[in-house]
């Protein structure tokens, strides 16, 4: 009889440890990012100039909600998404969020005209040589970080968002 | 040294064709065991004659070309002819079996009269075939495909020699099936030379499905035209196309299946009208003195021989290489996968027999299926799957 | 548990076919020859099958079920053969419309089943996990009987296991010195010989049948490796896209690292320059149409101090290397590859402000293209402003003109032209090959005056650390498969019953040689050759048997 029995646990816990090995496999690989920029991540630190010429550091804005937007002028749904930031900003300013828009490295020229277009009062900055792209993975633009007060990444929003959107995720920041 | 070389190659053909005569004398020696007789002694000597001319070739084509002359589909496909005749000769000297000889031989003829059909220049190596993996993945993973392919040979004399011819079955279709497409190769060499000795060429303009103009230069009479061919001028007075093919086909490629199939339909029919019974009918009746057992496992030691050493090259040292060359050892080209293919086929062929007990027919049977996947995939994966693999060659 | 006692006083587990230990048959004879298969060890999995998890066990254990997995597995993988996948379709494309344009409704059919991902599918992933689970159960299930039963095989064994060997032979014999001569000539040939009572065990090569439980276990070293790739943070796969002259941090190093693009290099075969044995097929493709080189001329640095993503960083040389096709640049388990390029990018263009009228020339400016200046003065007055710039320059839907990305592939601007007389400036929109003058017939105009290019490099970026993983897998892998292959278990049995001698062999594979090896051993001893009962079994059914022997 013991010898049934352990023949039984044995089998069992072979059976089990396979059974979780290709749960495992099957799982990761299609239920999760494989990426180290994901939700409750630290948001990787960037130090970027704006076009004023002023350095804005990621880490300074600790305490506060930071709503950080990866765009292109090329990009049609960017440009869609601006108008409604812009707005939701001048209300979410003073309630402690802060928009930081990452420009994917195009020269400044056309960067001042795009700003100047839309009349955009939040810091736009450019990542001349990737890094800060690299750093977060971005792929498609627009690509919307949402970072809490403790500097960690709340959602990762690609795709463009509609102005009710755009306030819901500033609401949720709020320190 | 190039004229020197194919010299050599051709030296080769011809003392492979005069070996199999030979061993076919071994056959009709009605003294029996078929064992190291006269014949089977001068069969071995000239086919070790012709492989010495072949090895000469090879060394004579890589000091000219400098890289390993198996760079494109002519040069690995002779390779594997070559690697054909060695694994035979290896295998003789092991079971002293002439008969093998019969069946090993002309494929390997077949092998080599068909990579001449390709374009036979010597290639400058792209960028990608540039390193010492070219010879030692390429070289290993034909020896492999060469050792199974002996493996075919054996099973197709147990199959020739086992199935009952009395009464129209499954089984005697199949295997005339199998030699039919033997001769269709021998078709399709038949065909293809013939032509080009007489030079023929048609120019066509096509459409092709981008709705662009495209040129297609037929060597062969053109029995299904490109989508919305028309000749060219230079080659007005050629034969105009029965039927239009639609732009996703390839008009030329099914041109030539077809006149291979044409070939290989007139052969096999005159044989038919010769023999007036089923070929392999015909053959049978020489394979009587074949020791079916022995026969069986020359089979599966082919087998046991030629995996680990096709796992090594076409999966281990391709691994390597892809690694290196393309940045990651696996990618799911289409040749990569039927190498997978083939190694899967031949795992299973491995465990029926180990421990299902398949030997005898049943294993007879896989022994040819095997060679038909490697077969397709030398010939199809190359021409019709194109993938990164596709050597220059259309 | 049942056991069952052998009158040699052996006891054997249920479900043993023969005897461990002497060979005596235990279960009835249907056979004339004994089923020689895990030497008769009982398969656990054959004979408990009560719990659901023994249901399981015994179904993965199976030979037939792991089969069967092969074979589907064989079958799925060339169905994802017939179209080329998602991954091989032509970038900026979308596959639902590309399979069904190039291949009509059999095209679109494999687009809906999802063959176009076939290999990356969950199905196939499970196929391949299955043939793993089916893999260490089988294996589990029959190497330990196995070993028990090698290990456990007496030297005497009972008439009947001997009789029922494939090969058997008995000879009445009197001179007891033949075996001593056997004996050595065994020894020479390397067998392991055990003697009991004047009887003879001679075994070799028992190592080989290890062999495919050693090549299992490689195969699920692999399969571990593959899996380990999900994990996160052992495979790093990025490209780098890198102009010539440009210092870039390279994707995938966390910042750590930066590279510098020299110089980038394409060659082609030019009829003339080669090995004059190419000529003939240089000609039938035409003389630079194929490949020699693609090279990149790169210099690797790593940052010195604390990594800030945007700061400009301090660099520190680490090595300068010609990163070809196959040829990676390797540091710090990261590889660089050289996979892709562009050819003559547009670097800047230069204008000269002229008079249309009389074609006079008042300066030149030179833009660049990825960071243009603002504004450009000529002196005496002359001077140009870049209002608006567009890389690639396009008209969108609503008729304005727009970029569709940052490269300069297309490049348009909007000037500004101030000249002491026209203080107001004339306003041109510059494209290459057309120039739009919006508010009417100006005086001056932007004349194209040159351009200048670079090339740039696409380089792969990979990190594995599942590569050793692989790579001990598939060493293990072919050291089982070379174990169990090229070499055989030999076993020759002599018996000494009633003034007879009887022997009888077995080998694993490759008869034939076991044969000859008999022939040359009992050479001269007077001790007859054995028989090939396979072979006479074969004989008396009349021609052929079909498989289960």
């Amino acid at each position: 009889m013991m010898m049934k029995k352990q023949r039984l646990i044995l089998r069992t816990a072979v059976l089990l440890l396979l059974l979780t090995a290709v749960g495992y496999t099957i799982y990761s690989n299609f239920f999760t990012e494989k990426t180290e920029i994901k939700v409750g991540a630290t948001a990787p630190d960037f130090v970027l100039t704006d076009l004023n010429g002023k350095k804005h550091r990621l880490s300074d804005y600790r305490g506060k909600g930071v709503f950080l937007n990866f765009w292109g002028t090329w990009c049609k749904p960017c440009e869609r998404e601006m108008p409604f930031i812009n707005e939701q900003y001048k209300t979410y300013k003073k309630q402690g969020v802060e928009v930081l828009a990452v420009n994917v490295g195009e020269p400044k020229l056309s960067v001042q005209k795009f700003v100047d277009r839309f009349g955009l009062t939040f810091p736009v900055v450019i990542d001349r040589e990737d890094q800060v792209m690299n750093a977060y993975e971005i792929d498609p633009l627009p690509t919307t970080f949402l970072i809490d007060k403790n500097g960690k990444i709340r959602a990762i929003i690609t795709g463009t968002m509609t102005e009710e959107k755009v306030q819901q995720y500033m609401e949720s920041i709020k320190p | 040294m190039v004229q020197l070389s194919s010299t050599l190659l051709y030296i080769a053909f011809v003392l492979y064709l005069i070996g199999t005569f030979f061993f076919g004398g071994t056959i009709r020696d009605k003294k029996g065991s078929g064992r190291t007789n006269r014949w089977a002694t001068f069969g071995i000597i000239i086919t070790i004659f012709g492989f010495i001319a072949q090895l000469g070739y090879f060394i004579t084509r890589w000091i000219a070309a400098g890289h390993a002359p198996v760079s494109n589909l002519f040069e690995f496909t002779t390779f594997f002819g070559m690697m054909l005749v060695a694994a035979f000769i290896v295998i003789y000297f092991i079971y002293k079996t002439p008969v093998l000889g019969v069946f090993t031989l002309p494929v390997a003829l077949l092998v080599i009269a068909y990579a001449s059909m390709f374009p036979r220049e010597i290639t400058p190596l792209i960028p990608a075939l540039q390193s010492d993996w070219l010879k030692i993945h390429v070289t290993t993973a034909a020896a492999g495909e060469a050792i199974l392919a002996v493996s075919f040979a054996a099973g197709l004399i147990y199959l020739i020699r086992v199935v009952d011819q009395s009464t129209p079955s499954k089984r005697t279709f199949w295997l005339e099936f199998v030699l039919f497409c033997l001769i269709t190769t021998l078709g399709f060499v038949g065909v293809s030379s013939a032509f080009a000795i007489a030079d023929y060429e048609a120019k066509f303009q096509w459409i092709d499905k981008n709705g662009k103009k495209t040129e297609a230069i037929y060597e062969l009479p053109a029995l299904v035209g490109p989508h919305k061919g028309t000749l060219e001028k230079e080659s007005k007075d050629r034969m105009q196309p029965l039927v239009e093919m639609p732009a996703i086909i390839n008009a030329k490629k099914l041109n030539t299946v077809i006149w291979s199939l044409f070939g290989g339909a007139v052969l096999y029919f005159l044989l038919r009208l010769v023999l007036r019974k089923r070929v392999a009918a015909a053959i049978q009746p020489f394979m009587k003195n074949v020791n079916l057992d022995l026969t069986d496992e020359i089979s599966y030691r082919a087998v046991a021989i030629g995996f680990p050493v096709f796992t090594l090259g076409a999966l281990i040292f391709a691994m390597i290489w892809a690694q290196i060359a393309w940045t990651r050892f696996w990618g799911w080209d289409p040749k990569e996968v039927w190498a997978l293919i083939t190694w899967l086929f031949y795992a299973a062929f491995l465990h029926l027999r180990l421990s299902r007990g398949w030997h005898g027919e049943k294993s007879a049977w896989l022994a040819v299926i095997g060679f038909a996947i490697i077969m397709f995939n030398l010939v199809a994966v190359n021409l019709v799957i194109a993938g990164l693999h596709s050597y220059a060659g259309s | 548990m049942e056991q069952v006692k052998c009158e040699c006083g052996h006891v054997n587990p249920f479900g043993t076919a023969f005897c461990e230990a002497c060979g005596k048959p235990l279960e009835e004879a249907e056979k004339p020859l004994l089923d020689m298969r895990y030497e008769g060890s009982a398969r656990r999995s054959q004979t408990y099958n009560k719990t659901v998890i023994d249901k399981i066990w015994n179904f993965f254990s199976s030979v037939k079920v792991g089969v069967w997995l092969i074979v589907i597995t064989l079958i799925a993988s060339a169905i994802g053969t017939i179209f080329p996948q998602k991954m091989y379709l032509p970038p900026n494309v979308t596959p639902a419309q590309y399979y069904e344009d190039e291949y009509g409704w059999a095209g679109k059919l494999y687009y809906e089943l999802g063959f176009d991902n076939l290999y990356g599918s969950w199905w196939y992933m499970l196929l391949i996990a299955l043939i793993g689970v089916s893999l260490v159960i089988c294996s589990l299930d029959r190497v330990i009987p196995l070993y028990r039963a090698l290990n456990n095989q007496g030297v005497t064994r009972h008439d009947a296991f001997l009789r029922r060997q494939r090969l058997f032979s008995a000879t009445k014999i009197a001179d007891d010195r033949l075996l001593e001569t056997i004996k050595e000539r065994l020894a020479k040939r390397r067998y392991h010989i055990r003697e009991e009572n004047g009887n003879i065990l001679a075994e070799k090569g028992r190592f080989s049948r290890w062999g495919p439980y050693v090549n299992h276990i490689g195969l699920i070293i692999f399969l571990i490796g593959a899996m380990l790739r999900f994990v996160p943070g052992m495979y790093v796969d990025k490209v780098l896209w890198i102009r010539e002259g440009e210092t870039k941090e390279i994707p995938g190093t966390n910042g750590e690292y930066f590279l510098k693009n020299e110089k980038f290099t394409f060659e082609t075969y030019q009829k003339g320059k080669e090995n004059a044995v190419f000529n003939a097929a240089i000609d039938r493709v035409g003389s630079g149409m194929v490949a020699k080189t693609y090279e990149t001329k790169a210099v690797l640095y790593k940052r010195v101090g604390p990594v800030i993503a945007g700061e400009e960083p301090k660099l520190k040389k680490i090595k300068e290397y010609k990163i070809r096709v196959n040829e990676p640049l390797k540091y710090d388990h990261y590889a660089l590859y050289q996979v892709d390029f562009k050819l003559n990018e547009l670097k800047s263009m230069s204008f000269a402000l002229v008079d249309k009228q009389t074609s006079k020339s008042f300066g030149m400016i030179t833009v660049d293209l990825l960071q243009p200046k603002e504004k450009y003065d000529l002196g005496n007055g002359y001077q140009v402003q870049l209002l608006s710039y567009f890389p690639d320059f396009y008209f969108d839907d609503d008729g304005n003109p727009n970029t569709r990305s940052k490269v300069p592939n297309n490049p348009a601007f909007v000037f500004k032209m101030f000249a002491p007389d026209k203080p107001k400036g004339e306003v041109s929109f510059v494209a290459i090959r057309q120039t739009i003058e919006p508010f009417g017939n100006n005086k001056y105009k932007m004349a194209f005056a040159g351009i200048d290019t670079r090339n740039v490099s696409a380089l792969t970026v990979r990190r594995d650390f599942t590569l050793w993983v692989l790579g001990v897998g598939g060493t293990v892998f072919m050291i089982g498969l070379i174990q169990g292959m090229y070499w055989n278990h030999r076993r020759i049995w002599l018996k000494r019953t009633n003034g007879e001698v009887w022997l009888a062999a077995h080998t694993n594979k490759n008869w034939f040689g076991l044969k000859r090896e008999i022939q040359a051993v009992i050479d001269g001893t007077g001790i007859r050759m054995p028989i090939d009962q396979a072979e006479i079994a074969k004989k008396v059914q009349g021609g052929d048997e079909h498989g289960t022997a």
